[in-house]
């Protein structure tokens, strides 16, 4: 491949929009399910992530050269795990009502396919710089998502933007009722599924590049 | 030659590959086909093995519906009425509700399939005419007309398009329409409890279906019968309920059309009556509770809700059915074995057969692989 020297700056986008990780990999469903319901706790979701990301993928590639390659999955869990338990920590101290309703899925973080992901696949190959950023710009797109997901989810299940109730009471008087199948799991699959859609028919989406290759 | 034809007959280059408008070949060759039957013979699945096309095909299913969909109507009518008008009177009424919400359906549907006939250059297909009156029947007459909009935009989008079109979807798109709706907006689709027209003025009459009848200690028949419910009202159908499904007669005089037309399987619909009628006896015999539907016996579970609209229109969709003769067999009965399960021992969803029929056509693919797989080994080895 020619683009084996990336920019920065390219390390840093590919991750939000070319190679998303939820749209692109397909990677981090589960959380996406689980944490999209409301827009403040995907938004806080999104944030740990790109932290615990940014943060593994950087110690990972300092570490790189003396990590034995028989063990560097034991390794690298263990540098995600304690950021992780240090992330739910902060939150449980600043944020404990968004803690509470995040509940397991912060230290579900620790099996996030993303974390791991980038770690095998970028931070031990590369130097800390471009890792770091290559750790937050996937965290950013994973975020990117479950925003836009938790936007959709909110906004037509319960009538709200970030808690702010936004459909008029005529509306509601007029007949218009919320979309229960949006509070439901059913509802984030369909909307990821659209989303992938979107992207992947939206000019310059890496999939049509892939084919004509 | 007929003027119509020469029209067509000048227009037609235009929408060749290399015509100005080829884009909207589907278009065009929809409006063709409205008005002189083709001569090629079909390029998408359902295939069937016999002379006749889609469009035909399609239209039996249209003919064996309508006096569903009549019925349906007047029925409407009946239950506002409370059997005291004449017939024309109640006939009107129910059709002043009924059909505009199957032109929408209708309406909105065929705006998503020709988007994505002249966005992806397939073919507008004729499937649309079944799901489009198939859906509205399935729903209850009070049902708001936006709702009505968005559940088919579900069912032909997400149940149809996104597979690739009529003849690739997995699940049926009328049933993924209804189920987008009574997940969504369960208010008016509950199970329950039946929404019937009522008189302005009059808070809307909601009062228990037959199927969430139960748990007070009598024997169910009794409760049922007591109700009102008596095996031959439920079976001619003069009674509240979605659209379509009231009358078991006449699903099952469509049903016994479609079967003499082979356009419909036999195999799917007698196995899921079998499916029915064993499940249910099995229940009755096991110590089970005798005042919920779990006892209530073969006929009840045959003629109440939606089990005779279901297993002879959607049930037999050749595209999400299986497409082996054991195959549509196993199907047919687990769609009815289902039914009887989730009605007798689910107490979230009184009525299981939508959710039954769409949890067979996951397994549909799975049913065809086994047994094309079981057929292939006991076959004597080619030497």
């Amino acid at each position: 491949m020619s683009e084996m020297k990336l920019t920065l700056k390219e390390t840093f986008f590919r991750g939000i929009w070319k190679e998303n990780p939820v749209a692109y990999q397909v990677l981090g469903i589960c959380s996406a399910l689980a944490v999209t319901v409301q827009m403040k706790t995907a938004i806080v979701m999104g944030i740990a992530l790109t932290v615990v990301t940014g943060m593994s993928n950087l110690i990972i590639s300092m570490l790189r050269k003396k990590i034995p390659s028989t063990i560097r999955i034991i390794v690298e869990l263990t540098v995600i795990a304690s950021l992780v338990i240090v992330i739910d920590q902060v939150l449980q101290a600043f944020l404990y009502d968004i803690s509470k309703q995040l509940s397991v899925f912060v230290g579900l973080i620790i099996t996030n396919c993303i974390v791991l992901g980038r770690a095998e696949a970028f931070a031990l190959a590369n130097d800390p710089l471009p890792s770091l950023l290559d750790g937050l710009g996937n965290g950013l797109g994973y975020g990117l998502i479950l925003v836009a997901v938790a936007f959709v989810r909110e906004l037509l299940g319960a009538g709200k933007i970030v808690g702010f109730s936004v459909i008029p009471q005529s509306w509601m008087d007029a007949g218009y009722s919320h979309m229960g199948l949006m509070v439901l799991a059913p509802g984030a699959f369909f909307i990821i599924g659209l989303l992938v859609w979107l992207k992947n028919s939206l000019p310059g989406a890496s999939r049509e590049e892939k084919t004509a290759q | 030659m007929n003027p119509l034809k020469s029209i067509f007959k000048k227009t037609d280059p235009y929408f060749q590959s290399q015509g100005r408008f080829s884009r909207f070949k589907g278009i065009y060759l929809a409006t063709r086909t409205f008005f002189f039957l083709p001569s090629p013979v079909t390029t998408t699945a359902p295939h069937v093995r016999d002379h006749i096309d889609l469009k035909r095909f399609m239209s039996f299913v249209i003919l064996a519906l309508l006096p569903v969909t009549l019925f349906g109507m007047f029925n409407v009518g009946y239950q506002y009425h409370g059997g005291n008008a004449t017939w024309i009177d109640m006939f009107s009424t129910g059709a002043g509700q009924v059909l505009p919400i199957i032109l929408v359906s209708y309406g909105v549907g065929f705006f998503w399939e020709i988007l994505f006939a002249t966005v992806r250059g397939h073919d507008v297909t004729e499937g649309l005419l079944v799901t489009g009156l198939l859906f509205p029947l399935t729903l209850p007459p009070t049902i708001p007309l936006w709702q009505v909009a968005l559940g088919i935009s579900f069912g032909v989008v997400m149940g149809k398009e996104v597979f690739g079109g009529t003849g690739r979807n997995l699940l049926n798109p009328a049933l993924t329409a209804r189920a987008f709706v009574f997940f969504s907006y369960p208010v008016s689709m509950s199970g329950n409890n039946v929404w019937q027209l009522s008189h302005p003025g009059v808070d809307a009459l909601s009062g228990a279906t037959a199927l969430s009848l139960g748990g007070t200690g009598e024997i169910i028949q009794e409760t049922i019968l007591n109700a009102g419910f008596s095996l031959d009202r439920l079976f001619f159908g003069f009674h509240p309920g979605s659209i379509g499904e009231t009358s078991a007669l006449l699903c099952f005089v469509g049903a016994v059309f479609l079967m003499v037309t082979r356009v419909a399987s036999f195999r799917i619909i007698l196995g899921g009556i079998a499916g029915v009628i064993l499940t249910s006896l099995v229940f009755m015999v096991l110590p089970g509770p005798k005042d919920t539907w779990f006892s209530a016996g073969p006929l009840y579970h045959l003629f109440s809700g939606g089990f005779a609209l279901g297993i002879s229109f959607m049930a037999t969709d050749p595209v999400s059915a299986p497409g082996t003769n054991s195959g549509r067999w196993i199907y047919g009965f687990f769609i009815g074995f289902f039914t009887v399960l989730l009605r007798s021992v689910n107490p979230a969803y009184v009525e299981g057969v939508m959710l039954s029929i769409l949890f067979m056509n996951i397994f549909s693919p799975l049913i065809d692989h086994v047994t094309l797989k079981i057929t292939a080994a006991r076959r004597i080895p080619n030497v």
